[in-house]
């Protein structure tokens, strides 16, 4: 970025052209690049597979956004790629909902959670800490391949004749389980709990490693409260992962049997297409709260590490601490805690009792609490400050904006009285893209651009970049701001056309402008995706081995670090993360001693 | 071929954005990066400013575009409580997102970068953090408290002369069941679904609650200002009964009934005029996704007068009946034996609220 920011006389110079010495003797390409036990490739192969994902999952949205606008027009396009599925250039039925549910199951499971936090956990875990790789490289590695078995699995089901799953990314039985209900729900269905066994696999496999790397493996004087927060929120991420996916899969297993082994466990008193079932004593309703026991925690699992790399990049680019370091710790352990605690808020309207309802109220409204602090700390943080817009700074303001806004609408819908108008309306759509879709991909945009110098030893072209955050940042609010309304009007979700409706019918202008904006958002996330590649190999190159002037330990390593991380001794750490501004000094690594007249804070 | 120029178009706008971008990379070199990046960073923390302000008066002209075409005043006595709420809730929660996004982009603009400034070591402050636990707190209790009080009485239990319905999803439609003169829904076992038989709803004929239950599809009508209790179910898959300008909605579970209950304030007919809209009707909505017709599955509700009711229901003939054709007289004794027995307690199996 600048030489200006360089004020760091000492350290500038060394260590720029050590990339080679260091690290293990006769790596192959296989073993690099391919199954690398190295944390930072991990990480990089989380990244890219996220991103392929995230292109699949976003191109999927453009299309079903193209039925919600123009339900009437054919795209001859779409059969010539999708044949029956899109017959006569239309979008047909169940490929519409195939396409929500790959959209929702992509984008939550293999974009938001492997590779936000697979992605950042594995980069920023050791470099932070202080440590050469993660407690067990060997399972970490496994951790990945369990994720590209997943990836594999799931690809295969939209080739088969039957369609991927179709019922949704809830996938709530009896229509997941019944082959007869849906074309979805043959072997698509199948397909998707084991692609889902498999990511669960991966994730518990990752989620153990970083905890225990975390817990074991900082450096000297890297005591617990001197971690950044980045580190505390992948942390806390982990342990959410570790503690609710087991119940997701169990969950699974049981919806498994019941579609292979003739079980009831979700099944009763069921007609479908005039055949009578056997099945006799099953609750539908439990599938429903054994999803949402990691449902409710994932939106968190996904939300987490944004929060961290927010406050990070936050801080680092205001050149101020960031503001309340321990009542933002405070409020990720709050969260934490309550994000098990409030799942049947997504069940307000299945029958549940009212009073257990009233209680699931009361827990979630609290959950706002610890969020409405981290909120105004960031705001507090910025105060004051000396602003740096990088594209990283402009994402994580932007993640900011979209959490507030996406969370206010999180108080309307934790509010079982107005859940009941909203429930699974369009409402509920706007609310959680905002708060966790978009919001989740702005924190790893933010991610991305402040730490791509550390995992390339390049950087992001900044004008791609700011283009790229102005574009999203506006596309977003008006695709989804105006879709509140849609919900307002009653306008249920997962609805392809409209025309039939008399009350719904009065939104065909919006809907248009909507897709035409999300294709412009595509468009401009592609080009984002073309920077990235163009950029590992052709972008400027970094010339200083801390380039934004930050304080944590991954920027005390060389510029291109090889396995192990730091060249020698691991430097001890002598103060917490957030020196910056202090004593008239712009900033104070993580690894310089206090100084005898430094003032405290 | 319009795809093609499409797919070119952008294409070659992004590859002039591209070199665009490049050379600025090479410009900023030239001028001296630091002098560039000061530049740069005036441009966006503008635009911060700029976003703010368009985007404070685009909330503003969503809002006075779309208004009109929400659903409009509630027709029914919950839907005003549940449409209270809404405004309470918008008004706080309106107040909260103002003041904090103009917080954010006006500390982004007012604190941008300047050589003039020192950024402030502001660690914490715990009166500061303090306060703002508290006050948010406070406000989720109004919230809370206020959602609490009306959520109860929403999901109380149903007056006593509350008109019982049966309502049953499937793929992809809507049953509806009268309990008839008796004021009882016979009971039914979904192995005795046979449409074929005329047993689409799974009657068990030996219960003489059954005799006089009558069975439709599609359409529910309603009594105006009468509170009405829906029994649902659903014979196949999870669907929801989602009535929009009631502001009701309640899952269809198959094998556990829900129940919920309101009262309807406007006919139909006054709908129509309220809204301005001659070809009102009240419609019923999935609000659960079941399978490829999700987004057709439509049912009418009418409400109308007792006296239009009245006469609407003299002309439906009991299921029973239907699947009973030479059974008329038989079915009569019994019914008359049922009225005298007076046991007016629903008879089936219902969720407890």
């Amino acid at each position: 970025m600048s030489e200006a920011l360089n004020v760091h006389p000492g350290m500038a110079a060394h260590a720029v052209h050590h990339d080679d010495h260091h690290g293990h003797h006769k790596e192959t390409f296989i073993s690099k690049y391919i199954f690398s036990m190295d944390h930072k490739t991990i990480g990089k192969q989380f990244l890219v597979t996220g991103i392929v994902w995230a292109i699949i999952g976003g191109l999927f949205s453009v299309l079903f956004r193209l039925q919600l606008g123009y339900p009437d027009q054919t795209f001859p396009i779409l059969e010539t790629f999708f044949g029956n599925w899109a017959k006569g250039g239309q979008i047909q039925p169940e490929f519409y909902y195939a396409l929500i549910t790959m959209h929702g199951t992509v984008l939550v499971f293999f974009v938001l959670t492997a590779g936000l936090s697979g992605t950042f956990a594995n980069i920023l875990i050791p470099l932070q800490v202080g440590a050469r790789d993660m407690a067990s490289p060997f399972l970490n590695m496994l951790s990945y391949w369990f994720f590209f078995m997943a990836s594999c699995v799931m690809i295969s089901s939209l080739f088969i004749s039957t369609g991927p799953a179709s019922g949704g990314w809830t996938v709530y039985p009896p229509l997941s389980a019944l082959g007869q209900a849906a074309e979805g729900s043959k072997l698509g269905m199948d397909l998707w709990i084991v692609s889902m066994a498999l990511f669960v696999v991966s994730s518990l496999l990752g989620g153990l490693n970083y905890i225990s790397t975390i817990l074991n493996m900082r450096t000297k004087g890297m005591s617990m409260t001197r971690l950044p927060l980045t580190i505390w929120a992948l942390f806390f991420t982990a342990i959410l992962g570790v503690l609710s996916f087991p119940v997701l899969l169990s969950g699974l297993i049981l919806l498994l049997f019941d579609r292979n082994l003739g079980t009831s466990f979700y099944l009763s008193d069921i007609v479908v297409n005039g055949e009578i079932l056997p099945n006799e004593g099953g609750s539908a309703i439990l599938f429903q709260h054994l999803f949402w026991f990691l449902g409710h925690p994932e939106v968190y699992i996904i939300i987490l590490p944004a929060m961290g790399m927010v406050s990070e990049v936050l801080s680092v680019n205001s050149r101020k601490p960031i503001f309340g370091y321990m009542a933002m710790l405070g409020s990720l352990f709050a969260i934490t805690i309550l994000a098990f605690l409030v799942w049947a808020h997504h069940m307000f309207v299945t029958g549940l009792n009212p009073f257990l309802g009233s209680i699931f109220v009361l827990l979630t409204l609290l959950i706002a609490v610890p969020s409405a602090i981290k909120v105004f700390n960031w705001l507090t943080t910025l105060w004051r400050g000396n602003i740096r817009f990088t594209p990283a700074t402009l994402f994580a303001i932007g993640f900011v904006s979209l959490f507030i806004s996406g969370g206010l609408t999180g108080i309307f819908l934790g509010n079982s009285t107005i859940d009941i108008h909203l429930h699974d309306t369009m409402f509920i759509v706007a609310h959680f893209h905002i708060v966790m879709g978009v919001a989740g991909m702005f924190g790893m945009f933010a991610g991305i651009y402040h730490w791509f110098p550390k995992m390339f030893g390049r950087y992001l072209n900044n004008t791609l970049g700011f283009i790229h955050f102005w574009v999203t940042m506006i596309g977003a609010y008006l695709i989804f701001w105006p879709m509140h309304y849609q919900g307002l009007a009653g306008i249920p979700r997962r609805y392809l056309d409209k025309k039939g409706w008399v009350s719904f019918n009065g939104f065909p202008e919006l809907d248009k402008m909507i897709t035409i904006v999300s294709i412009i958002v595509f468009a401009v996330q592609l080009m984002f995706v073309f920077n990235f590649f163009y950029s590992i190999f052709k972008g400027r190159k970094v010339t200083t081995q801390n380039p934004w002037g930050a304080n944590t330990l991954e920027w005390t390593t060389p510029i291109r670090p090889g396995h192990g991380n730091w060249e020698g001794e691991i430097p001890e750490v002598h103060r917490w993360a957030y020196d910056y501004g202090k004593d008239g000094r712009e900033f104070i690594p993580q690894t310089e001693p206090i100084g005898a007249n430094e003032s405290k804070h | 071929m319009q795809t093609f120029f499409i797919v070119a178009i952008l294409g070659l706008g992004f590859l002039i954005t591209f070199q665009i971008a490049k050379a600025s990379e090479y410009v900023a070199v030239l001028r001296g990066e630091e002098k560039a990046r000061k530049q740069t960073n005036r441009v966006n923390a503008f635009m911060l400013l700029a976003f703010l302000i368009l985007g404070l008066i685009g909330v503003y002209y969503c809002n006075e575009e779309l208004k009109g075409k929400i659903l409009g005043e509630p027709a029914s006595d919950h839907g005003v409580l549940i449409d209270r709420m809404l405004y309470i809730t918008i008004a706080i929660t309106g107040i909260v997102f103002i003041i904090t996004q103009v917080a954010l982009f006006w500390f982004a603009f007012k604190y941008q970068e300047s050589d003039k400034r020192k950024a402030y070591y502001y660690p914490h402050n715990n009166k500061l953090e303090f306060i703002w636990t508290v006050i948010p707190a406070i406000a989720l209790t109004v919230l809370v408290g206020f959602g609490l009080i009306y959520w109860f009485k929403v999901t109380g239990n149903a007056p006593k002369d509350a008109m019982i319905v049966e309502v049953t999803g499937k793929q992809f439609g809507w049953e509806f069941r009268y309990p008839g003169k008796d004021g009882v829904l016979g009971k039914k076992y979904f192995k005795n679904i046979d449409p074929a038989k005329n047993n689409p709803a799974g009657q068990i004929w030996e219960d003489e609650f059954n005799h006089d239950d009558v069975w439709m599809e599609q359409e529910m009508h309603l009594v105006v200002n009468r509170p009405v209790k829906l029994v649902i179910g659903s014979k196949d898959v999870i669907h929801d009964v989602g009535l929009a300008h009631f502001r009701m909605k309640m899952d269809a579970v198959p094998g556990t009934p829900t129940t919920m209950w309101f009262t309807p304030k406007y006919t139909t007919k006054e709908m129509a005029e309220k809204t301005g809209k001659a070809n009102f009707v009240y419609e019923l909505s999935c609000d659960q996704m079941c399978g490829k017709g999700h987004w057709g599955m439509r049912g009418v509700v009418v409400v109308e007068t007792q006296e239009e009711w009245d006469a609407w229901m003299a002309s439906k003939k009991p299921q029973y009946l239907v699947a009973h054709p030479a059974d008329t007289t038989a079915k009569k004794d019994s019914m008359i034996g049922r009225i005298q027995g007076g046991n007016s307690q629903p008879r089936m199996k219902t969720s407890n609220n």
